[in-house]
């Protein structure tokens, strides 16, 4: 429905900026279109309080596919700076309506774009243009209307919200659904996951496609500095120059004049040259402890919950990092198990079974070596944080089961497994005295009660200090659970992790 | 005539029985109060552990123990009940009132001490038999009524209410139903030399109207099939108080023979108990050689009647050589009879004829 993309370009452009995100969304039936049938055509509004864009730059953010190719990484929610603009392409072809786009970067004057794109020529048509008071808000709104299926989109439009409150518990989020329910997700703590860095590519995760582009804008003139200097990531002279060697190409030689040839073989040689250093994992933004922890107190009020932050690791030339987190009984879980997956802190919704995290929580995971019914009550939330999301299909909705992300979801969930493991037993050792005690507590007043009659006595036993002494006993005994119960990693192997100081 | 032999047998085992209940109850009450956990410690009624005594002519328990300790989690239901159980028979032997195994599973449940079901407190009451070392007749816990008693033998009971009147055992022609009061009452006065104890209704019937009891001095028992343990329990108040032989008539087939042998040496069942076999008894009939002896009508054995037979042949109960031979008799004619076979020759054929014959084994008594 274009939600998504909206609400993700809107929570990205706060966070980079450093605010605490408010994000409104309100979606309403066009009168216009019959009404009881669907699809239908909706207005979706979406409105933040980022930082506003730039107005010079309006038409060409909102009115141009492609707009700012890359030549850097980061991990950022929108897809290439695409999803947005997707949208709104949507929404003209579907309803032939123009987009517009509110926004105000001081807080003084708001802009007012009413724009098409056109299609052929990939370039903005603007309607209509404003400047009206922004009343001390910054921020940006978008308004289109697009064609929909809401009865149908609903649920995964809730479990959107919900999902995306689970992770950005710093974000307060509202969302108006057509029938006029309100939906509000309120922030619940003022921390907000450190903004990513931009990073350069790492050599791995280079093709020929890629460095032919690079070779097109870079400025340098022979090939140890194209190398060494802004274009590979953690590259340095000598790194450059025992490549080069390792490659045979020739260090004098500028990049334009590389042949074909030697382009593939560089782009060969970037695969199997041993000397690269691994990735710098500093531009990756976990959700964090505090953050996530806060998300599932609030969004799932569970008996028990930990998350496991893995230390970054890297497959292909790209950096990643897993979260987990572990969520048991409460209040809204069911009995089962539920998988709540992100990805960048996108919130993924469709072909759950086909994703990684639900290969290892269903099928490598042993749950009864951590003493875990199967019917408990359980969440696990997995988070894959990369510049690049080894998403398997263009759809973006399930992540390919990569060794190296596979491994690190395993040890996340294993370690966040152990942890739950410690506080059943702590939890059903405490039960069992309770139980103990109840049935001590029902049955020792009916013996003294019996054999005070039976052996003809006046008073009876003083059986109150038994009970009292049985229950200190007990809570004393309460046995020490080590948290390596059960855990006897067969096949698994440790991987040596360096943390992201150790790159530094 | 017989003078009975004592006349506080009753009184002594209610005494015996208040005694148990009692001490048990010091027991429990004394660790409680010095904060300790009760446990009770007795026989175990497990397979393993059912012995046949071959002085005592009956199945006895071993020497394995088991203990109750309420400081188990996992028993401290079943000693509450077990304890409940003392609590009420206590109560009924004090009150002189009785009760039924369906009654007691009722009463738990006013104390919150409820059973599952009531092969759940029939066990507990078998417990306590074990742990007292008494029947529960004796302590006024009564299955059931269905046999019945007949004869020349006068009664005192003891029982709430009608403690020293008296009754005599001919007064109606249907015989007297043997429950808790005639368990419990004391034997007053007979002019009896011997005891007949008969499988089935319709025969003790005839019996009365053929005056047996009069023409042979007996006292007669309907066991109504297997008979229940007040009526072993009766049988054996009759032959160790009154010193009277015990003949038992049955059908012919395992099924009757088997009920001779229980009178005689217990079930294995009642391992725990000694009050209620009568070892002198002495199966009259109707034997399988009788079957041949008389020509009875008879009725093929069925392979369920083969089974049993092979079943008996192995049972400990059966070592001696007459008692084996009817089984192997049975066995080579493969034919079983009712008592009622008699009836080809008249109605009167089995007491004036066969009775007499069998009686002859009674006498060496």
């Amino acid at each position: 429905m274009g939600v998504r993309e909206l609400v993700e370009n809107s929570l990205d452009a706060a966070e980079l900026a450093g605010i605490l995100p408010d994000v409104y969304v309100r979606i309403v039936a066009n009168e216009a279109s019959p009404e009881n049938t669907e699809p239908r055509a909706y207005r979706l509004s979406v409105a933040d309080n980022g930082p506003g864009v730039d107005p010079h730059q309006v038409p060409r953010a909102f009115g141009k596919v492609f707009y700012g190719s890359k030549y850097v990484l980061r991990q950022s929610r929108g897809m290439f700076g695409l999803g947005g603009t997707m949208a709104i392409l949507y929404g003209q072809i579907t309803t032939n309506k123009p987009v517009k786009i509110t926004t105000s970067t001081d807080g003084k004057s708001r802009h007012v774009f009413e724009m098409l794109i056109d299609i052929s020529e990939n370039k903005p048509i603007i309607v209509r243009k404003d400047v009206e008071d922004a009343m001390g808000k910054t921020g940006t709104r978008v308004d289109l209307v697009m064609e929909g299926d809401f009865t149908r989109s609903a649920q995964k439009i809730n479990d959107y919200f919900k999902q995306t409150a689970l992770v950005g518990s710093y974000a307060n989020l509202t969302f108006v659904d057509p029938i006029g329910r309100i939906s509000t997700y309120e922030r619940a703590t003022e921390a907000m996951p450190p903004t990513p860095k931009e990073t350069l590519p790492h050599p791995y995760g280079i093709d020929v496609e890629a460095l032919k582009r690079m070779i097109k804008i870079t400025d340098e003139k022979n090939m140890v500095n194209f190398m060494a200097n802004k274009h590979f990531h953690r590259v340095g002279d000598t790194i450059a120059k025992k490549f080069l060697t390792f490659a045979g190409i020739d260090w004098r030689v500028a990049p334009e004049k590389l042949t074909n040839e030697q382009i593939v073989r560089i782009v060969d040689a970037l695969q199997r040259f041993p000397d690269f250093l691994p990735p710098d994992a500093s531009c990756l933004s976990p959700v964090g402890e505090q953050i996530l922890q806060t998300g599932i107190i609030k969004e799932l009020a569970p008996e028990f919950s930990t998350v496991v932050l893995r230390p970054p690791s890297s497959y292909s030339g790209f950096p990643f990092l897993v979260e987990v987190g572990l969520v048991y009984g409460g209040k809204v879980l069911e009995p089962g198990r539920k998988l709540f997956r992100f990805a960048n802190r996108i919130p993924l919704l469709y072909d759950e079974s086909s994703d990684v995290s639900f290969q290892v929580i269903n099928e490598q995971i042993d749950w009864r070596r951590y003493h875990v019914p199967d019917e408990a009550p359980i969440a696990v939330i997995t988070h894959i944080a990369s510049t690049k999301i080894p998403y398997k299909t263009v759809g973006k909705e399930y992540i390919a089961d990569r060794p190296e992300i596979e491994a690190e979801i395993k040890n996340a969930v294993r370690e966040s497994l152990r942890r739950l493991s410690v506080f059943l037993s702590k939890k059903g050792s405490m039960e069992a005295v309770q139980r103990k005690m109840n049935i001590y507590g029902k049955y020792l007043p009916l013996l003294a009660k019996f054999s005070t009659e039976l052996a003809g006595k006046k008073r009876e036993p003083r059986y109150k200090q038994l009970l009292k002494d049985e229950e200190e006993a007990a809570t004393e005994a309460q046995p020490e659970v080590t948290a390596e119960e059960g855990e006897k990693t067969d096949g698994e192997k440790i991987i040596e992790q360096t943390t992201i100081e150790d790159y530094r | 005539m017989n003078k009975p032999r004592s006349k506080t047998t009753a009184e002594a085992r209610k005494d015996k029985v208040e005694k148990a209940l009692s001490s048990l109850g010091d027991k429990v009450y004394q660790d409680l109060d010095s904060g300790r956990f009760p446990s009770v410690t007795f026989a175990s009624r497990s397979v393993r552990n059912i012995v046949y005594d071959r002085k005592l002519e009956q199945f006895i328990l071993g020497s394995a123990q088991v203990k109750r300790a309420a400081g188990n989690i996992k028993h401290i239901r079943p000693f509450t009940q077990l304890l409940w159980l003392a609590y009420f028979s206590n109560k009924l032997v004090h009150e002189k009132r009785t009760s039924t195994l369906r009654d007691v599973y009722y009463s738990a449940q006013a104390f919150d001490v409820e059973f599952m079901d009531q092969a759940e407190s029939d066990e507990l009451i078998t417990d306590l038999e074990v742990l007292l070392e008494s029947a529960r007749e004796e302590f006024n816990v009564f299955p059931e009524e269905r046999s019945a008693i007949f004869g020349n033998l006068t009664v005192e009971y003891t029982v709430r209410g009608y403690e020293g009147k008296t009754l005599d055992l001919s007064s109606h022609p249907d015989g007297m139903m043997i429950g808790p009061a005639l368990t419990t009452a004391e034997f007053k006065d007979t002019d009896a030399d011997i005891v007949i104890a008969i499988e089935k209704g319709g025969l003790f019937t005839r019996f009365i109207e053929e005056k047996v009891h009069e023409r042979y001095k007996a006292i007669l028992v309907n066991t109504a099939g297997q008979p229940p343990r007040s009526t072993r329990f009766l049988l054996r108040r009759l032959h160790e108080e009154l010193k009277l032989p015990i003949g038992i008539l049955c059908d012919a087939d395992p099924w009757g023979a088997h009920i001779a042998m229980v009178i005689k040496s217990g079930s294995a069942g009642a391992a725990h108990l000694r009050d209620l076999t009568t070892p002198s008894g002495v199966w009259l009939g109707v034997w399988a050689s009788d079957i041949v002896k008389y020509k009875l009508p008879s009725d093929p054995l069925t392979e369920i009647d083969i089974k049993r037979l092979y079943e008996l042949k192995a049972d400990p109960r059966y070592k001696d050589k007459m008692w084996h031979g009817e089984l192997d008799t049975f066995l080579k004619i493969k034919k079983k009879s009712e008592q009622e076979a008699f009836s080809r020759y008249g109605l009167s054929y089995i007491v004036d004829k066969y009775l007499p014959e069998k009686l002859q084994l009674l006498k060496s008594y």
